[in-house]
């Protein structure tokens, strides 16, 4: 049984990465047309950035403030490279978004394995998150405990930020009609461009959380992403709880495979998108592409 | 939306002329490599990925489909092939059939399933089909995991060509090409490839018409995964092994890469991108993962700037379709 648990613990550990991942992808897929296959690759520089804000002699920036100074880093970076390359792809086919920002994914993770090769390298948990708490039933590291309740956290906040309040009204204005939204005199490149920042800084936080567990290396996202396209197109990116109950279930469903049937726990998130396109092509939320 | 290639030149017996006489002042440099002194194997690889470079530019060129996850034809074609000649002892022309055959059972699963979602989602589901076969491929006995089946047998041809000999085993892959080759330009110049590019440039009319378009997609994807078998099984042949890379999502980038350099929806540009893709790789092999760099770099200058690929400029300037 402890075994189960602690399987259950790692799928919903992978299950908030997958959320925060398909969360950010879905919200600039709404607002840019663009599917950023560039996001593994944030993601992994946001676990770099972390790393070098510790490393550096003389910053040794520890983990709380990295986890808000590397989205940060990483949203601007993202930004620049929506104002300088993807902002000349509007009115372009979808594709050359894909191929584009696919370019940039290789860009980044070559340059990184040029300096850092492709092993792993550790990074400490900050010690108020060490040690861990007997739950009676299972034995929970407190920081796996932390990812999954503030990814949460992260997860409804930005649902909150999207569904609820006025900004988020713009962005969900500005993605159904761009060219009316700006008659109304809202600045709409500029929310564009902030929009890709937030989405590549939801990428970037993942990254840093998931430093201490998984280590970091520079292809960290590069198979990471491709899970991520999976969940993605079973859980259709129409709604962003969509995104993030599908990120979720699919981790725990995962971590149940690893369980039971361990061999199948790489493979089981394609088999469920070949499933899921059999029986409702259009995924679980529903909206047609 | 706009549509991939803005250049959509009618087809005329004059289009169909120049394109035959390009084809056969290719077919004859290709025939005179052996008597240059240009390395074989160098070619003999570059052929077998223009024709998968082909292969995919008859589904995104002429079908709008982007497949993210060619290479999975690829390297199934290179395993089943592998397999027969290396366990079942085949000659090679069965070899390559049972290759072919793979590749096609795969495309008629994968086309069936990938098929139903368009556009942006057709992409990341082949991209995800292809790696959920990397992740079986990896851990299925008969692929020997990580090391590949290497050591393949090269044997003769019809019990007469013997390819070990690199000058027989460059004309044979060649001829292969060639057929490939020109079963697509057969293809693309079909009424069916009339169809796929009316489907490609307004579907919902094409629709109108009276069109199944979803069948005429699922047989260019079929077409398109066969033939890109077949590249797989001759490249067996030149590499003499079948690993786990050939599946890998990496290859299917490259493909796309190469068919972007030369040009999207134009007959010689995977040729011409092939060429250059696999020349650039010869050449900075020493340079380690600024490799990876040089060609992410390409792909955004491509995107931004040089949309149409080598060939796709050339044809525009001239006002010809090639």
């Amino acid at each position: 049984m402890q075994a189960l648990y602690a399987q259950l613990l790692v799928g919903l550990i992978n299950g908030s990465f997958y959320a925060l991942l398909s969360l950010g992808l879905a919200v600039i897929f709404g607002m840019l047309n663009i599917i950023n296959f560039a996001h593994g690759a944030l993601y992994m520089m946001g676990a770099f950035v972390a790393y070098f804000l510790l490393n550096n002699d003389y910053l040794s920036i520890g983990y709380w403030p990295a986890l808000i100074v590397a989205p940060i880093v990483v949203g601007i970076f993202g930004m620049i490279l929506e104002r300088t390359m993807l902002q000349w792809l509007t009115g372009l086919d979808h594709l050359y978004g894909l191929l584009l920002t696919f370019g940039i994914a290789l860009i980044v993770q070559g340059v990184f394995q040029n300096y850092f090769g492709s092993s792993g390298m550790p990074y400490a948990i900050p010690d108020q998150l060490k040690g861990g708490m007997n739950l009676g039933f299972m034995f929970l590291p407190i920081y796996r405990g932390w990812v999954v309740i503030f990814s949460l956290v992260v997860c409804i906040a930005t649902w909150f930020l999207i569904e609820k309040t006025r900004l988020g009204a713009y962005l969900r204005a500005a993605t159904e009609n761009p060219t009316l939204v700006r008659a109304f005199g809202v600045n709409v490149p500029r929310m564009i461009t902030l929009t890709y920042g937030l989405g590549v800084g939801l990428a970037a936080l993942a990254g840093v959380l998931s430093a201490p567990i998984n280590q970091v290396r520079p292809l960290m996202g590069a198979d990471l992403i491709i899970v991520v396209f999976a969940v993605v197109v079973i859980g259709g990116m129409g709604s962003i709880m969509g995104s993030i109950i599908t990120g979720f279930a699919l981790g725990v469903i995962e971590g149940l495979t690893k369980y039971f049937y361990p061999e199948a726990s790489n493979t089981v998130v394609f088999v469920l998108m070949v499933l899921v396109l059999l029986v409702k092509p259009t995924g679980l939320t529903g909206k047609a592409a | 939306m706009t549509a991939l290639t803005d250049d959509t030149l009618p087809v005329t017996p004059r289009a169909i002329r120049d394109e035959m006489i390009v084809f056969v002042v290719m077919a004859l440099l290709l025939a005179s490599v052996p008597f240059t002194g240009v390395y074989p194997f160098f070619v003999m690889q570059a052929l077998c990925f223009a024709l998968l470079a082909c292969a995919f530019n008859l589904l995104i060129g002429y079908g709008g489909l982007l497949s993210f996850g060619h290479a999975m034809f690829l390297g199934t074609a290179g395993y089943c092939s592998a397999h027969a000649l290396k366990v079942w002892a085949l000659p090679p022309e069965l070899g390559i059939l049972v290759g072919i055959a793979g590749a096609f059972v795969l495309s008629l699963i994968t086309g069936y399933i990938s098929i139903r979602r368009q556009g942006i989602y057709f992409s990341m589901i082949t991209l995800a089909l292809s790696q959920l076969l990397y992740f079986i491929y990896l851990q299925a006995p008969f692929t020997h995991g990580e090391d590949g089946i290497q050591g393949i047998p090269q044997g003769h041809m019809f019990g007469v060509f013997d390819l070990s000999k690199p000058t027989v085993l460059y004309y044979v892959v060649l001829v292969g090409f060639l057929a490939g080759f020109l079963l697509i330009f057969r293809i693309i110049n079909s009424p069916f490839g009339e169809v796929l590019k009316a489907i490609r440039e307004n579907e919902p009319r094409a629709i109108s018409l009276g069109y199944r378009t979803d069948q005429y997609k699922f047989l260019a994807f079929v077409l398109s995964g066969t033939l890109a078998g077949f590249a797989g099984s001759l490249k067996v042949f030149v590499a003499q092994n079948a690993s786990l890379t050939d599946v890998h999502w990496s290859m299917s980038g490259e493909v796309v890469l190469m068919t972007l350099v030369g040009g999207l929806g134009t007959v010689f540009g995977p040729v011409v991108g092939a060429f250059v893709i696999i020349a650039m790789q010869q050449y900075l092999a020493g340079f380690g993962q600024w490799v990876t760099v040089i060609q992410g770099s390409i792909f955004v200058i491509c995107v931004l700037t040089f949309r149409r690929g080598v060939i796709g400029e050339i044809a525009h300037y001239f006002r010809r379709s090639l």
